[in-house]
Parts: C-alpha cells; structure tokens; sequence
C-alpha cells in the first residue's frame, strides 16, 4: 500500500538506472543519512564510537572493497587482513613522517600504497584460477604479516614491534590519538564510507563493473566481446586493494590507535571479512554494510546475552559463536547464496504487493 | 534469393591446420567469405565446424596456415583484440554472463564501443553517464529488433532455451560487428522459433548489412538463408559452393550419409 | 660447500620427514578432491578433531563435560579410558559417522553447486567442526601418546651423529603404507573403481548404478581415517592443540605443487615443500630475520603455479568452449 509502483513508470534511462528506484527508497535513504549526520553526533558516546560505529564503518569499507574482488568479479581472496596491514602501516609512516598531513590525505595515500601492493599480489590471478588462486592469495597473507614483523623500517625501529598512532587532524578537528571526541571520528568514518559506497556504486553501473562481472560469470566469453582479462582482473585487485587500505588505515589509525600484525591482520580477519560478504550478500552494496554490521555485532550479542545475561561461561560462547558462524555459513551457501539482501530484496517485493499476496 | 552484389573478400582461411595433441581437428582447410553474404558452415558432428569458428575468432592459433581480416593478414592476437576488430559470435552452449539481466548481458556487447576510463567511472556524472545512455540506446534498438522488452530486466539463467539464445544473438548485435559468427544459432529450437531466428538473421544481414557465417545443421534452413556453403568432413573441407550446388555433390551426399572411409 | 656440511644433510632429512607429515594431510584432501571434486578447507581441522576425539576416549573423558557442568553434572571423566586400540577403533567409528552426517547436511544439498561455493562451505564446516571439537573436549592443549616409539634414534646418532627422531621415522613408515595401500585400493579394487568412475563423470557414475551418496560418504570416510591418522602423528610430535588445524593449511601449498588429483604428487609436494621450507629457513633465513616457514611454502607453490598451473602431477584443464 505504501511501496507503491504502479503508475511509477520510468520515462528516461537516467531514472531507470538510478540508485533509489523508488521514491520512497529514496526519502528513506536519504532520511537514514540526515539522522545519522545531523542527530547522531551528538548522542554518540564513546562506547558506542568503539564498540559499534566505528568497528561497522570499516568493516563496512573493507567488505565493499572485498566484494568488488570476490563478489563482483568472482576472484576469491583470502589476503584481507594482509592488504589492511599494508594500508594500516602505510597511514603510520605517512603519519610519522609527514606529520603535518591532513588524514584525508593519509588515508587515501594508504589506500594507493595497498592498491599498488594488490595489483602485485594479483598477477597470479592471470593464470590461477578459483580455489587456487584462493590458495595463492594465502601467500600474500602470511607473506604481509611476517614482513611487517620484521622489517624494522615498518614499524619505526621500535622496540615492541608495536606501532601507535600520533594525534593528528583532518582540517584542525583530531581524528586519531588518544584525544579525538567520539562525534570526531565517527563523522570522519561515516563520511568515508558514504564516499566509498558512492564510489562502488558507480562503478559497478558502468562498463568497468559489467566487465567486471563478465569475468566472474563466463571469463571466456567476456574475453571475446572485447574485455582484457589482465585489465579486467589487475583493476579489481586494485580497487578492492584501495578500499580495504583505506579500511586497514582506519582500523589502525582512528579506531585501534596501536597494532601489531599477528594479533591485528591475521588469517582470521580474512575469513571474517569473506564471512561477512558471503552472509551479507556477494554482489551487493547493502549487503556488505549488513554483513559487516552482521559479523560485528554477533560477538556482541553473545557476549552480552549468552555471558552477560545467561551466565554462561566464556569460553563456552566462544565457542558456541564459532560454530554459529560456521553453521551460517553453511546454510546460507545452502538456502540463499545471494545473502541476507536477497531476503531483503523479497520482503520488498511483498511490500511492494502488500496488501495484496501476489 | 536476390542477387547479392559481389562484394569483396571479408575473411580468408588459408591452409589451416589444426591439431590438439595428436587429434588432427582441421587438415589443411581453405575458404573465403564476401562482405554482405550468408556463409553456412555444415557438416557431421565431429567435422571441425566449432573449432573452424574459434579459429576464426581468434580462439584457438592454428598450427599451420593464415587468416586473413579485411585484408590483412591475421599476426597472433588475443580474442578480445579481435572483438575490437569487429568480429562478435554466439556459441553452441550459450555463454551469456548468468548472473546478469538481459539488458545487461547486451550492455556488455557494446563494450568495444565504450571508452571512458576509471576516473570519470568513478564520478560518474558527465562523460560516463552520457556515454552509458548512448550505448543504452543503441541496446535498446537491438531489444526492440529481437523483440524481448519484457525480458529487460530477468536474470537471463531465469529464462528458457529459446531466449536465451536471442538475448545471446542480441549481445552478439550490439557490438555493431563487421562479421558475426553463429555458432548452432538453431540448435533446440522448435519450427517456430526457427522461422523467428531465421527472419532474424535475415534481417541482420539485409538491413545492417552484416557478414554472417554460421554452422547450421538444419539443411532446410541452410537452403533458405545461405548464399554459400562450405562443407566439412573429418577436419577437411569437402564442398564450397552455393546451396544448390553443394546438395548435388557426391562427396557431400557421402558424407551425410555415411559412407565409410578408408 | 653445503653439501659437505654434515649439518645440510640432517636438515633435508628433517625436512623429507616434515614433508611425510606434510603429505599426510594433503593425502586426505587429494580423496575428496578426486571424487567429488570438492577442496576440503576443513582437512585440519578433521584431523584436529580425530585427534581430539581419540585423546578423549584414552583419557575417558566425558563429551560435552564443560557444558553440561551448566545443568548440574560435574564430572569430567568417567574412567581410565579405553585402551589404545580400543580407542582408535572407536575414533574411527566417529570419523566415520562424522562422514555421514558432512554428506547428508552439507554435501545433498549443495549437490550442483560450483566448487567455489563448496570450498566456502567446507570453511564454514571448519569452523562447525572447531567449535564442535572444542566444546566436546575442552580446548586445553592435550598430550597424545599411543605408544609409538619417541626421542632420538640411537642406531642412527652412533652411525653418523645425526639426530633424527624415531617418531618422525615411524610417521615416515606410516605414510608410505597408508600411500600405498590407497593406491593398490584405488586401482585395483571394485570400490577404488568406482571412486575414479564419480570423480570422472558424476552423471555417467550415476547411470551405471552407482550411488553418489554412498560414494561420498566412503571417500570421506578414507579421508576421515587419513585425518586420524594425520593427528595421531602430528599431535604426538607437538601435542593436540588449535594449531594442529593449521598444519593443513600448510598442506594446501604441497596440493598446489603436487597436483589436487595425484596421490603420489602429494608426497612428492610433500617432501619438496618439507625440504625446501627447512633449507631455505637454515641458509637464507638468518639473513632476513628468520621465520621463514610461515610464509616460504606458498610462495615456492606460487611461482611453481605460475609456470605450472596444475601442479606436478596433476591433470591440465582444457577449456572448450
């Protein structure tokens, strides 16, 4: 009755290719974001920046770029938490070493280094395939991870191996360090995700995307309606490697303030992020948002709920959320591997129809 | 059949060799194909006739022999520099992109045709959205000539056979070729949606002026729509005439029906 | 020159052993792959699990007895536990079950799926499968001993004052006749026929009569059984612990060199990644801060990829079109 779509005929591609096809999608959106930039600031508490905003704003960034990777152009990568060490210690030497550089910049500095690093990593992906080439991204992993251990120039020649970042500002207002206000930086973060989702979107509408797809889809005959496969491939590895530097950056710079690679950026920062693209929705824009905030508010719940409020012991949720993943996982590659935005997608087609049931 | 104005040559195989390991797919094969015209490709199952095609589109590198384009001849190249070339084909399996719509799989056939590059994608406002919607309208004339406006925006891995293989046609039409290949274009098809295919290819041929080259097994269809045919047997090319012609021949009529070889 | 160093040999022996290990687990993942075509992300951790499961039936420990100390029980072993024998025996029987139930919730229904959805859901099952493990048997590390001779070999420390470990030895002696015996089983038997029959051509396995599901469910089985074996090897050498599950990621670079579908190109991966991870950390490591092992197999396996990317022995993919 409200999701109303007769009579909403389309009269120009421009209006049939547009983001929000609806109008009331549109004032929802838009209305979503006026909220949450002119309300929310000023209620945000620090537990709230660290513990919900923040986290879901860069896994929000990185889940974009790993599905530009694996979602939209179909090549598995199981190197994240590798790519999002090499964003982060890219931020922390811009950060030390040009110390009056505005945090936009350093982020999106970071970003170019990992996207560099990514087309690196991706050559392999010309000539490997699938699961192997999901293999051979392990290599990047681990390969990332024992560089910035050793390799003393990374981290400052300090002596915990620990890096930390120093205050500093994104036009005069602190970002990072120990003395940013919670309203700060989550601004900053919003502000960079709303960018980054504006960026795959219009992306993925365009040839580079369809090309992109084609890829996945049937590589043999994207290659004979014209599409390069190295191009096609290199371009999402760069792309996807910028956004989850970016992602990295953030994680460490203006969330963590200190890391250390094998806590930080390990293997299972890759899985978490393929989790949430997976549950969330591969190919999709929302559906990385809801599988990023998906992944982390999980733990959350079991925490709060299973510890907090049924006593159970630690460990045991742990546990219980190890297998509750896994289990997800699995039931969604069964019964819906478009994610939980394909379920989404649904219940606005019963809207749409609603009252009426078909 | 009207006459067709003799034209030059568009393509020329010459001597083609074509081994897999030690299968011998195509022995020493030679044909043209005029600008303007419908060149069948037939045969048995087993001739060469796909592999033929491939080496046309740059698919597979014959061993031996040349390929000639607009006349030149043919260095080694990648299939996607040849697509730029102006050479499009559908394929006996359909390999549309499954996880797109109809619209979009055509889209993709425009790809040759669109330039602009990563930065103006991204801020999308300006040349990349008015070089979309040119190419969305030039879509949208091959939706309309297929007729399949209702399937726009189906997931084409939704949609049955016959469809699917006039949205793949549709894909193959967007590019805008100078040559197109059809590979088994009326393969699982019934009486009617042959007549429609057929009008189709037709029309392609008489109003855009495209070359067409097509393998077809349906000899009626053959008769109808072909100007020339070339006949394959066993990797080799055993009669290159117009339809009448070639249904005369006795090594032909052997072939067909089987006649054992020494 | 480095061959004339006493030191070079006992470290490519260590690695040959190491690589032994290596294959073991790789060896599971080649079965399932050959049959069904699936990339078995939770290898490991099937390991990990066997191993746990025999420590607990050794030990008598009680299944579940962490969360069930929530609703009132508070024991956590029932006995001394089973003999050795009995136990393996008994491990075995859950691995095989364990088998049945994988291919009744996961593998039925993703029956058509593409492999890389199949390879995600296999990451999933690990992670079922840890947590499973671990509320089952509690995640302390654990020791594992079945009885099978330890410490350094005498006979070899006289003869040329190498220090060689005897449990390596009999895990190097367990291979070969798990690795032999599989082959002999897969080329001559009716079963081993009809395994190569499913990982040929699932629809022609199928119209001859043969039953998918049964298939599937041995071929996990055998693996099951490499797996017991794995974490009975690897968990007496190091104790049974997460980190075990980690070792197949380890086996995933001897896959890539020795081929997915070869047995024999699993030990040879094996051993080349064993040897090659253990001289590349002993001559070049120290000049680069050491730690090699972590990272040295997969990019070997990489560039070995890149020339060759169907490994050693495995089979060439030829697109048609």
């Amino acid at each position: 009755m409200f999701y109303r779509e007769a009579g909403d005929f389309k009269t120009s591609y421009q209006s049939d290719q547009a983001t929000f096809t609806l109008r009331l999608d549109k004032i929802l959106f838009w209305g979503l974001m006026a909220i949450a930039t002119f309300v929310v600031p000023f209620f945000v508490t620090e537990y709230w920046e660290k513990s919900v905003f923040l986290p879901f704003f860069i896994y929000s960034i990185a889940a974009l770029g790993l599905n530009i990777l694996t979602g939209y152009c179909g090549q598995v990568s199981l190197g994240t938490g590798g790519f999002m060490a090499v964003g982060a210690y890219a931020s922390f030497k811009l950060m030390t070493g040009i110390p009056n550089l505005d945090m936009f910049l350093v982020i999106m500095l970071a970003g170019l280094v990992t996207a560099l690093v990514g087309v690196l990593f991706g050559l392999p992906s010309l000539r490997i395939k699938g699961f192997y080439l999901a293999v051979a991204t392990l290599a990047s992993q681990f390969f990332l991870v024992w560089l910035f251990n050793k390799w003393e120039w990374s981290y400052n020649y300090s002596p915990t191996g620990q890096i930390n970042a120093p205050t500093r500002d994104f036009l005069g207002i602190d970002v990072t360090g120990p003395t940013t206000a919670p309203w700060a930086t989550y601004l900053f973060c919003l502000g960079l995700l709303f960018i980054f989702a504006w960026i795959t979107r219009n992306l993925v509408r365009g040839h580079i995307g369809r090309s992109w797809m084609a890829i996945r889809d049937m590589d043999i005959a994207a290659e004979i309606i014209g599409v390069n496969p190295l191009v096609a491939k290199l371009s999402a590895f760069a792309v996807s490697s910028f956004f989850i530097g970016v992602a990295g950056a953030l994680y460490f710079s203006v969330w963590l303030g200190a890391a250390e690679p094998t806590e930080a950026f390990a293997i299972d920062k890759s899985f978490d992020v393929l989790f949430m693209i997976i549950i969330g929705g591969l190919g999709s824009i929302l559906g990385s948002m809801i599988g990023a905030a998906f992944i982390i508010l999980l733990p959350i719940f079991f925490k709060n709920v299973l510890v907090g409020y049924c006593g159970i012991p630690t460990d045991i949720a742990e546990f219980t959320q190890i297998v509750f993943i896994g289990a997800l996982i699995i039931f969604f590659l069964i019964k819906e591997p478009h994610g939980i935005v394909a379920y989404w997608r649904t219940l606005k087609e019963k809207l749409r129809l609603w009252p009426f049931p078909y | 059949m009207e006459e067709k104005k003799k034209n030059n040559t568009i393509m020329e195989v010459k001597d083609i060799t074509l081994r897999f390991g030690g299968v011998t797919a195509i022995e020493g094969v030679s044909f043209d194909i005029l600008e303007g015209e419908v060149r069948a490709i037939i045969g048995p199952n087993g001739a060469g006739k796909s592999s033929m095609l491939n080496v046309i589109n740059g698919f597979y590198h014959p061993q031996e022999g040349e390929v000639w384009f607009n006349g030149q001849k043919r260095g080694a190249m990648k299939p996607y520099q040849i697509a730029y070339q102006g050479i499009a084909r559908t394929f006996q399996n359909i390999a549309l992109f499954k996880g797109m719509s109809t619209l979009d799989n055509i889209m993709t056939g425009r790809f040759t045709h669109m330039k602009s590059g990563m930065i103006s994608q991204v801020f999308w406002k300006g040349k990349a959205e008015k070089e979309e919607y040119e190419n969305r309208e030039a879509v949208e004339k091959v939706i309309d000539f297929l007729e399949i406006q209702t399937i726009r925006k189906t997931e084409v891995g939704k949609l049955p056979y016959g469809l699917q293989k006039r949205v793949e046609l549709g894909r193959a039409l967007a590019a805008e070729p100078k040559l197109l290949l059809l590979d088994e274009p009326m393969a699982g098809m019934n009486v009617e949606e042959k007549e429609d295919m057929s009008r189709f290819i037709l029309d392609v041929n008489e109003e855009f002026g495209t070359t067409v080259a097509l393998i077809e097994h349906d000899m009626g269809v053959v008769m109808d729509i072909a100007d020339r045919v070339v006949v394959m047997d066993y990797g080799k090319n055993i009669g290159d005439g117009t339809p009448k012609e070639i249904v005369s021949n006795q090594k032909v009529i052997d072939a067909y029906l089987g006649v054992s070889h020494d | 020159m480095f061959f004339l160093d006493p030191f070079f040999y006992e470290i490519l022996i260590s690695g040959l052993l190491a690589g032994v290990m290596y294959a073991l687990v790789a060896l599971g993942f080649v079965l399932i792959f050959k049959a069904s075509g699936i990339f078995n992300f939770a290898q490991g951790v099937l390991a990990l699990f066997a191993a746990l499961t025999l420590v607990g039936f050794q030990t008598g420990q009680i299944p579940f007895a962490h969360l069930l100390s929530l609703f009132g029980l508070h024991a956590t072993h029932w006995g001394a536990g089973f003999p050795t024998i009995v136990a393996l025996l008994f491990s075995l029987g859950v691995m095989v079950l364990l088998a049945w139930l994988i291919v009744q919730i996961v593998l039925k229904p993703l029956v058509n799926q593409e492999g890389i959805i199949l390879f995600m859901a296999t990451i999933g099952l690990a992670y079922v499968l840890e947590g499973v493990g671990d509320l089952m048997w509690g995640a302390n590390v654990k020791e594992l001993n079945i009885g099978l001779p330890e410490g350094p070999s005498e006979i070899i420390l006289d003869a040329t004052d190498m220090f060689i470990d005897k449990l390596e030895i009999s895990a190097a002696i367990v291979a070969i006749v798990l690795v032999v015996s599989l082959t002999l089983f897969s080329q001559y038997t009716k079963m081993g026929r009809a395994l190569r029959a499913v990982a040929d051509d699932h629809q022609a396995a199928l119209s001859v009569g043969i039953s998918l599901e049964t298939i599937w469910w041995i071929v996990w089985s055998v693996s099951g059984l490499v797996a017991l074996v794995a974490g009975v090897m690897w968990g007496a050498k190091s104790g049974v612990q997460f980190s075990l599950s980690l070792i197949a990621l380890k086996a995933l670079p001897v896959l890539m060199l020795g081929g997915f579908t070869s047995i024999p190109g699993a030990i040879v991966g094996g051993l080349i990644i064993g040897v090659g991870e253990k001289l590349f950390e002993f001559y070049i490591g120290p000049l680069i801060g050491g730690a090699t092992e972590n990272w040295f197999a997969y990019m070997l396996a990489l560039l070995f990829l890149l020339f060759r990317p169907q490994g050693l022995f495995g089979e060439k993919i030829i697109e048609r079109v």
